[in-house]
């Protein structure tokens, strides 16, 4: 079991619903932006001076933007019935970490100076001035939501805590106060095409070696393409998929499935990362940017089709999002949804029974799947509702032998955050993802306990990391999360591709 | 005394509808300039509609979150809604036959409806996490739904109050013609706290029966890919 600075929440039947404790988190924020990446983003690089008056007219301005902003902020009754859906209030006790308590941080301070109620009578509803500490408090709880939209689904008005932390970052970000994780990988996103920095030759290498491996396990010739004008398919595609385990084999399906289904396609150098951080911060305007990157490579390398690797955030900016802030894309294909996720593509060519599995080369695992938030709470695949579920599952069980869901309660539209979404994923904040990861990790104890489950397959780069840091801590093992796309790549059987039994016959006739 | 009450109740009648008013205008003016329903939802407009029946009529968010709150707020709403149109008869003249049919029925809801503020007053009160989040306005609320349904049925089972007057003053105060009004304590209570309530609705938390319309996460359609969704302040970015 890994080492922690602090107390990791033991395992239990089912995860209660704790008394509340106040202020357990109030000691986490993470790490503060440095100045260059502020500024990189369009942002003041250090707190300003004039922050209050800053603060209040960015409140002011975002909610005369966002419709859901001002609604939010009006519409909630205190009713209640989101306090104990958010993972992080079950695992830390915090009564700030439950929804509504983290909605009224922000809700406090427009009553204080936006309503007529708060402005007369401030102890009668709950109205606070805004302070130094009131940001800082900011600070800290709108980085311990994960922007899940679990709470969501419950709230009778359909309140969503993570447009309110959106809006929150948003307005921290334009006093110059920025949280160091997101706004550095944004920065670099502007600058080098990815989260991670990795420059073109990099990437380059790391394909033709995947070249390399596939030929050598299969004896066919999967291309992985860089940078190739006049493809038909563009992949855009977490840049973790480029290097990281179990990452990496997602993308190697990915391959193996588009040579199958005998299409050319490209990734590209300067769209090589499929995530947004931009939704992260709330920032239309740096969304806007990272997503017209795609676009431009789109037009650039003259493809008919855009179509997205493995992951949640970058598939609800993807698929909400990417036509609003960066189409029409009138320049490709008609015939094909724009942006298309490899899921759906997977499962057409399935439906279509152009793929050969071999099912039993996952004989080792019996598998459950993850929902990840932002593709079941804020995504669809394929025509109907709920496809986000069934196609990912259904290519699931076309490569697996061995398939269990997890509590009911706890997938689909219900499903429990990996912990570490919504900017979350660094490690000046894992006390709250490990915490937060307490429901997910219950759920999947109970199947490995109770149906011999081994291995949790996600469709999501940010779940994928969480969780090969999150299961030690669990006493679970990190190889124990897998890419839906790496399963594909163990059961597809390539056309002329070398199999077991032609080297058992092989052996016969000799 | 009747005078200042029917002043009043036309004051209190315009702050209800205006404040109203511009609330709704105001969501109604701000953009929502991305996608954001929660899914899965319907992809089609007349889903939607749907989408949004279920939730104000059953509740559905609320039922798959906690039994006992949309217990309690169901039975609150459903009964409130029963007893407003059972009011409607100190309005018109005649009263129309629906209105008539369902008078009998408006006593059960009345006392429907004060159970199920009760419910949820003591969840307020007894639950942590509940009471965490309350703030005096919030128990507020609920005591003057409770003292508007008690001081109501008091006027129906203990201390008769003379309802045909009551049904004059309020019918001539629609023609602007000033009439009497019993001076009784539980209807004075009962009137008193329905203008507390008209006048503050648009300026609290009651701002839910708007919202729930405008909500982002519930009234749109799931079509991203199919239809672009700009806001004029996002098309300004493109030019
Ligand atoms: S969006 Fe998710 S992490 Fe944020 S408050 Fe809601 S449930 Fe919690
Ligand atoms: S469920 Fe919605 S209305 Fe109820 S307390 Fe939570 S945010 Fe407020």
């Amino acid at each position: 079991m890994a080492k922690a600075e602090f107390d990791v929440p033991e395992l239990q039947e089912y995860v209660e619903v704790p008394e509340l404790v106040e202020g357990t988190m109030a000691h986490l924020s993470p790490f503060v932006a440095k100045p260059d990446h502020n500024t990189a983003l369009g942002f003041p690089g250090e707190l300003v001076d004039d922050w209050h008056d800053k603060v209040l007219d960015k409140l002011d301005d975002l909610r005369s933007r966002y419709r859901s902003l001002q609604v939010y902020l009006d519409a909630c009754v205190k009713c209640g019935a989101c306090t104990d859906k958010c993972h992080y209030y079950l695992s830390t006790k915090d009564p700030k970490n439950m929804p509504v308590g983290r909605q009224d941080l922000l809700r406090k301070v427009y009553r204080r100076y936006n309503t007529f109620a708060g402005k007369y009578f401030p102890w009668l509803v709950g109205a606070k001035d805004l302070t130094r500490e009131t940001l800082d408090e900011w600070y800290s709880y709108y980085h311990q939501c994960s922007q899940c939209r679990r709470c969501s689904v419950f709230c009778p008005y359909g309140i969503d805590t993570a447009e309110i932390s959106m809006a929150a970052r948003e307005i921290l970000d334009s006093v110059g106060y920025g949280q160091k994780y997101c706004n550095e990988i944004i920065a670099k996103v502007h600058d080098k095409g990815n989260n991670l920095g990795l420059p073109g030759p990099a990437i380059l290498d790391t394909l033709e070696g995947l070249e390399e491996d596939v030929f050598d396990e299969t004896g066919v010739e999967v291309k992985y393409p860089l940078d190739v004008k006049g493809a038909e398919i563009l992949l855009v595609t977490p840049s973790a998929d480029f290097f990281a385990e179990p990452h990496v084999d997602g993308l190697i399906g990915y391959g193996k499935v588009f040579h199958e289904a005998g299409v050319s396609w490209t990734l590209s150098t300067t769209a090589s990362e499929a995530g947004n951080f931009g939704m992260f911060i709330g920032s239309y305007e740096n969304m806007r940017r990272v997503a017209l990157r795609i676009r431009q490579a789109a037009l650039e390398l003259g493809v008919k089709r855009i179509v997205f690797g493995e992951c949640g955030h970058a598939w609800r900016v993807a698929y909400s999002f990417l036509n609003t802030l960066a189409g029409p894309f009138d320049f490709l294909d008609p015939r094909y949804p724009v942006p298309q996720h490899i899921c759906e593509f997977t499962y057409d060519l399935i439906q279509q029974g152009k793929l050969k599995f071999d099912k039993s080369a996952n004989d080792d695992m019996t598998l459950t799947f993850h929902d990840s938030c932002n593709v079941a709470r804020a995504t669809r695949m394929g025509d109907k509702p709920g496809g986000q579920f069934d196609i990912p599952r259904a290519v699931i069980k076309a490569v697996c032998n061995n398939y269990v869901d997890m509590d009911h309660e706890t997938i689909g539209e219900k499903t429990f955050c990996c912990g570490g979404g919504g900017g979350l994923l660094t490690d000046d904040l894992m006390e709250v993802r490990v915490k937060g990861a307490l429901p997910r990790m219950t759920a999947l104890q109970n199947v490995i306990k109770d149906e011999g489950v081994t291995h949790m397959a996600a469709i999501c780069a940010i779940c994928k990391s969480q969780f090969t840091k999150v299961l030690p801590y669990y006493g679970m093992d990190m190889d124990q999360i897998v890419s839906v796309h790496q399963l594909v790549s163990n059961a597809i059987i390539l056309t002329g591709q070398k199999t077991d039994e032609d080297e058992t016959d092989a052996d016969d006739d000799a | 005394m009747s005078t200042v009450y029917a002043l009043l109740f036309i004051v209190a009648t315009v702050v209800l509808v205006v404040g109203l008013a511009r609330k709704i205008v105001q969501y109604a003016k701000t953009p929502a300039p991305l996608k954001i329903p929660t899914t899965p939802a319907p992809v089609t407009q007349s889903g939607v509609v749907m989408r949004m029946f279920r939730e104000v009529v059953f509740f559905e968010s609320l039922f798959k979150s906690t039994k006992w709150t949309w217990i309690f707020g169901w039975l609150f709403h459903m009964a409130l809604f029963v007893v407003l149109l059972r009011h409607l008869r100190y309005f018109m003249d005649p009263v129309w036959l629906p209105i008539q049919l369902i008078q009998p029925i408006g006593v059960y809801a009345g006392f429907a409806m004060l159970i199920g503020l009760a419910g949820l007053l003591a969840r307020r009160i007894f639950v942590d996490r509940v009471r965490y989040i309350s703030a005096p306005s919030d128990y507020l609320w609920l005591l003057v739904l409770l003292f508007i349904g008690i001081s109501g049925l008091m006027m129906k089972f203990v201390a008769h109050t003379d309802i045909v007057m009551v049904k004059q003053f309020f019918t001539g105060l629609m023609g602007f013609s000033i009439g009497t009004l019993p001076i009784d304590l539980p209807l004075i209570i009962h009137l008193s706290l329905v203008l507390v309530l008209m006048i503050l609705f648009p300026f609290s938390k009651l701002l839910h029966v708007p919202g729930i319309f405008f909500s982002p996460t519930r009234n749109q359609v799931d079509n991203p890919r199919e239809k672009r969704h700009l806001a004029d302040w996002a098309k300004a970015m493109e030019e």
